[in-house]
């Protein structure tokens, strides 16, 4: 018992990695992906940050006369990985925008089909009469 | 300046990023690009000779000691990989100028130099650094450059091909992440020495295999180990020409280091192939990623796809060799990581001279082109030969190696499997020379000149290193043996 | 959780984008419980802000809904079945949640917490440990900032044109005078945030806040004027060679700190050497590179989002050119 109150925390923060994972996998949109990649990484900061909490602590910037603190480092590394999650959002969107300009759509299955339509037709040209 | 050769190694492309923005003039960019890359190789020789002779160099960033400060570890193995790819960089920037001419638009050759930079000090701040989370945030700097890089390829399939390595590339990432995290959780630590000493006391744990498996699966995914391969061919088929040709040559290599280094300086040979049927597995994977990228490459009508495939089948090679575990089984494979990245890089590199002057890389454009183009055609030749595992080339003597160290394990069906593919790659390449030299140029259509200086020296270079380093193996065998050599021993 | 599933399932993308936006602030609120005030705020401002914006942007460029219902649901639920079952499995012999002996909280991080007040002399830890014990970690991270803008640019710029610039300055033009109340408001407003970015900048040391959370501020304040007065006239106001240069400049003073320190005796980026007294070279390292990282983050930011509305302005001009 005291291991499901101990782990639950874990469990949670896991299922909503897995709807995020799901998201990115199951849907065609583009950018629904992308909101899918961002709760996908969104859980994973919320795991690194559970492990440093500390029953009791508070938040890790000195006080005089409070001893029990969170741990710091998780949350440095937070920081910079929510900055890595921006700039790979910032990257996908842009890609997202372009690929709808040459594209006319941007749906994966709709994408790729023309890609396949195109390698077909080369194909054809190289055949000879 | 020689103590702080460690952290050079990494500024001096890093810093040249930015600066590039303050400079105005694009022909000026393109040298200092070449300069900044050539010193960062300069500095890798150096580094490496310093190695070779007195051992592991440590080196505390902000003047803090491990783990609480981060740390850059050079041993053998990285200040190898360093120098490949330091080397290939500088190798392929000499053709860069001439060949975006064609390929990218003018208004951004700038942006291009600056990710180009970006992407090599990504790469070379993954090998050198000696922190785990280190690792994640240059293993993002290189990634998001690369797909930008990508992206800038002349047709619309190299949006797709961008956004689609975008996804998977941070789906590793993130996994790479996790195991990252579970590692911290066991042990406290973030540092890559620590976490060795640390992590046998916790090895017996499910979280520790979790993390093991996490990252593993990460890893396999930028390093394009079938089946998660999906995103490579595409990303080197539709990128610009340079792009593939320093990619090809370095960024899966970068993966293969992660792999090694933690499966055997952290994790321990013993955990990660006994407690886990790894052995079993990437044998598995390695041979199938063999034979079905090279069946693949056979029927592929864009050459570059062909060597795209070529690629992921070479990678397979490389992952049969670690499959093994053993001395010789490693040494093979760090030899085909500097052989292949020789291979390779002059394979793209002459593709990119192709695309320059014919303006396609589909097989049916090739028809005649050993007349038109000789030197950029014997160059693919050569390349193609060394691939495929000809004497007197590099592709040779790593196979050779790769053979024996299967018999020294007693895996002669593995050995006798390696033989067989290399039929294969004759097939695939067989198609290539046939069209080059045996069928007329299409009637109508433009004849072409040979390939400028710009691309050829750059291409030979490589080319000639193939037959260079096929002959006289003592430098890159020694280098690869006493690299697998020092992973066997204790934590370097 | 249940925001989660509601992404997955509705089909309008401007719902779903609004509900991306909400899941950040719940996270950020979540990071505070958790005792990450730091990370609360940046997530707040970049998940929950500058995320939210972006992808309005682009669905503003690409259209409301989404085609078709999920494709290959079979094998994504067998995919994440198995990874989300293996790491439950890893979690059976993790140390309880909020536990005081786990090894996280015996080995490394104790160090931090009491003596970084002795060796830095700076009151939030976090920022102890982002700028000092791991500032080449916020190095490399002030790069993939720079990467991202630099990616964004090499994607989404324009060679602008003069004759671009007034056609669409017309259309601007028409269309903000409807709102004069918020105009007025708004520029009341926008030097309290950008002062506001200021006091985030510097008071980083004592409370949460830094470099990261004063640039996104900043870049936000800009944004705010951006939106309501035009494009074309932000474009006047902020020069976009100068904000690319800045860009650049912020990684290289931050790059430059740990040169200098090299120069001086010590090794990349200690700032003990900076100054004869090793905490006031600790504060003065700290302020630098902080201040690198708000130029370099302000400055991104504000491109990124000038390359996205700017290629929204082009797109519409050529359909208004091939009518």
């Amino acid at each position: 018992m005291s291991m499901i109150l101990g782990l639950y925390n874990y469990w949670i923060v896991i299922v909503l990695m897995m709807i995020g994972f799901y998201i990115i996998i199951a849907h065609g949109h583009l950018i629904k992906k992308i909101v899918g990649l961002n709760i996908f990484q969104t859980s994973v900061f919320i795991f690194y940050i559970s492990l440093g909490k500390v029953e009791g602590g508070t938040a890790p910037i000195w006080q005089e006369g409070i001893l029990l603190y969170s741990n710091p480092l998780p949350h440095v590394l937070i920081l910079t990985a929510i900055v890595v999650g921006i700039a790979t959002t910032a990257l996908g969107l842009a890609l997202t925008i372009r690929l709808k300009e040459a594209y006319g759509t941007i749906d994966e299955d709709e994408i790729q089909a023309m890609d396949n339509q195109a390698m077909d037709n080369q194909d054809k040209e190289s055949k000879p009469c | 300046m020689l103590a702080h050769l460690p952290i050079l190694q990494v500024i001096v492309p890093l810093m040249a990023a930015p600066a590039c923005l303050i400079l105005r003039r694009p022909q000026l960019v393109w040298m200092f690009t070449l300069l900044a890359s050539a010193l960062a190789f300069i500095i890798s020789i150096l580094l490496l000779q310093q190695v070779m002779q007195t051992g592991t160099i440590s080196y505390e960033l902000g003047g803090w000691s491990p783990p609480w400060g981060i740390e850059y570890r050079i041993d053998k193995l990285n200040a190898f990989i360093a120098l490949i790819i330091s080397g290939v960089s500088t190798v392929v920037l000499l053709a860069a100028q001439t060949s975006i001419e064609k390929e990218i638009p003018q208004d951004k050759h700038t942006l291009f130099y600056i990710l180009y930079l970006l992407s090599l000090t990504g790469m070379l701040g993954i090998v050198t650094t000696g922190d785990a989370f280190n690792v994640f945030v240059f293993l993002e700097i290189s990634s998001l450059s690369a797909y930008s890089l990508i992206a800038l390829g002349r047709d619309r399939r190299a949006l797709w091909a961008s956004f689609q390595y975008l996804i998977m590339g941070t789906i590793g990432a993130t996994f790479i992440l996790i195991g990252i995290g579970l590692m911290y959780q066991m042990t406290g630590t973030l540092n890559m020495a620590d976490l060795a000493t640390r992590l046998p006391e916790v090895a017996e744990t499910r979280t520790v295999t979790t993390a093991y498996v996490f990252f593993i699966v990460g890893v396999c995914l930028k390093l394009a180990l079938f089946p998660l391969h999906l995103w490579l061919p595409n990303a080197y088929a539709h990128a610009p020409s340079i792009v593939t040709a320093f990619f090809a040559a370095t960024s899966t290599k970068v993966a293969a280091y992660l792999l090694i280094r933690f499966t055997f300086s952290i994790f321990g040979v013993s955990f990660s192939f006994t407690t886990l049927p790894m052995e079993t597995l990437f044998l598995g994977l390695g041979l199938l990623g063999i034979f079905v990228a090279s069946t693949v490459a056979i029927y592929q009508d864009n050459i570059k796809h062909v060597f795209a495939y070529s690629s992921v089948a070479q990678i397979g090679y490389m992952i049969v060799g670690f499959s093994m575990s053993t001395n010789a089984g490693l040494s093979a494979m760090l030899l085909h990581v500097f052989n292949h990245a020789l291979m390779k890089g002059a394979l793209f590199l002459a593709l990119g001279a192709v695309l320059y002057r014919v303006g396609s890389t589909q097989l049916r454009d090739f028809q005649g082109l050993g007349r038109q183009m000789p030197l950029t055609m014997a160059a693919i030749v050569l390349a193609g030969l060394s691939l495929i595992g000809v004497p007197l080339t590099v592709g040779f003597v790593s196979k050779w190696y790769l053979v024996v160290a299967a018999i020294e394990k007693g895996w002669w069906p593995v050995a006798g499997l390696v033989l067989l593919a290399s039929l294969l790659a004759v097939v695939y390449v067989w198609r290539i020379v046939e069209t080059a030299y045996f069928k007329a140029p299409v009637v109508g259509k433009e004849l072409v000149q040979e390939a400028p200086m710009t691309f050829l020296i750059p291409v030979w270079i490589l080319v000639s290193a193939n037959v260079y380093f096929g002959i006289d193996t003592r430098i890159s065998v020694d280098i690869a043996t006493a690299a697998a050599q020092s992973l066997f021993g204790v934590v370097p | 959780m249940g925001i989660a599933v509601a992404i997955n399932q509705i089909k309008d993308m401007f719902a779903v984008v609004m509900l991306a936006g909400i899941y950040g602030l719940v996270s950020a609120s979540f990071f505070v419980t958790l005792d990450a005030v730091d990370v609360a705020f940046t997530e707040a401002s970049v998940g929950a802000g500058i995320s939210t914006l972006l992808m309005l942007t682009t669905v503003a460029i690409t259209g409301r809904t989404e085609h078709e219902a999920s494709h290959k649901p079979m094998l994504a639920l067998f995919v994440v079945m198995v990874t989300g079952g293996l790491l439950i499995y890893g979690t059976f012999d993790m140390p309880y949640f909020g536990s005081v002996d786990a090894p996280v909280q015996n080995h490394v991080g104790p160090r931090y917490i009491l003596d970084s007040m002795q060796e830095i002399g700076v009151p939030n830890m976090v920022t102890s440990v982002l700028a000092s014990y791991r500032g080449f970690d916020t190095f490399g991270e002030v790069t993939v900032i720079f990467t991202a803008g630099i990616g964004v640019l090499a994607l989404l710029s324009v060679v602008r044109r003069p004759e671009d610039d007034t056609a669409i300055e017309a259309i601007n033009d028409s269309m903000h005078e409807k709102h004069l109340i918020l105009r007025v408001v708004i520029k009341t407003l926008i030097p309290f945030i950008l002062l506001y970015a200021f006091y985030v900048q510097f008071h980083g040391d004592f409370g949460p806040g830094g470099g990261f959370q004063a640039g996104v501020i900043f870049a936000a304040g800009i944004i705010l004027y951006a939106m309501l007065f035009g494009l074309s006239v932000a474009r006047r106001v902020i020069k976009q060679p100068l904000v690319q240069l800045l860009s650049a400049i912020g990684v290289l003073i931050y790059g430059s700190v740990g040169v200098v320190s090299m120069l001086n005796g010590g090794s990349f980026l200690d700032y003990g050497v900076l100054s004869a007294d090793p905490i006031a070279g600790q504060h003065l390292g700290i302020l630098l590179i902080e201040l690198g990282v708000g130029v370099t983050v302000a400055s991104v930011m504000i491109i990124i989002f000038f390359s996205f509305a700017g290629r929204s302005e082009y797109q519409q001009a050529k359909k208004g050119k091939s009518l």
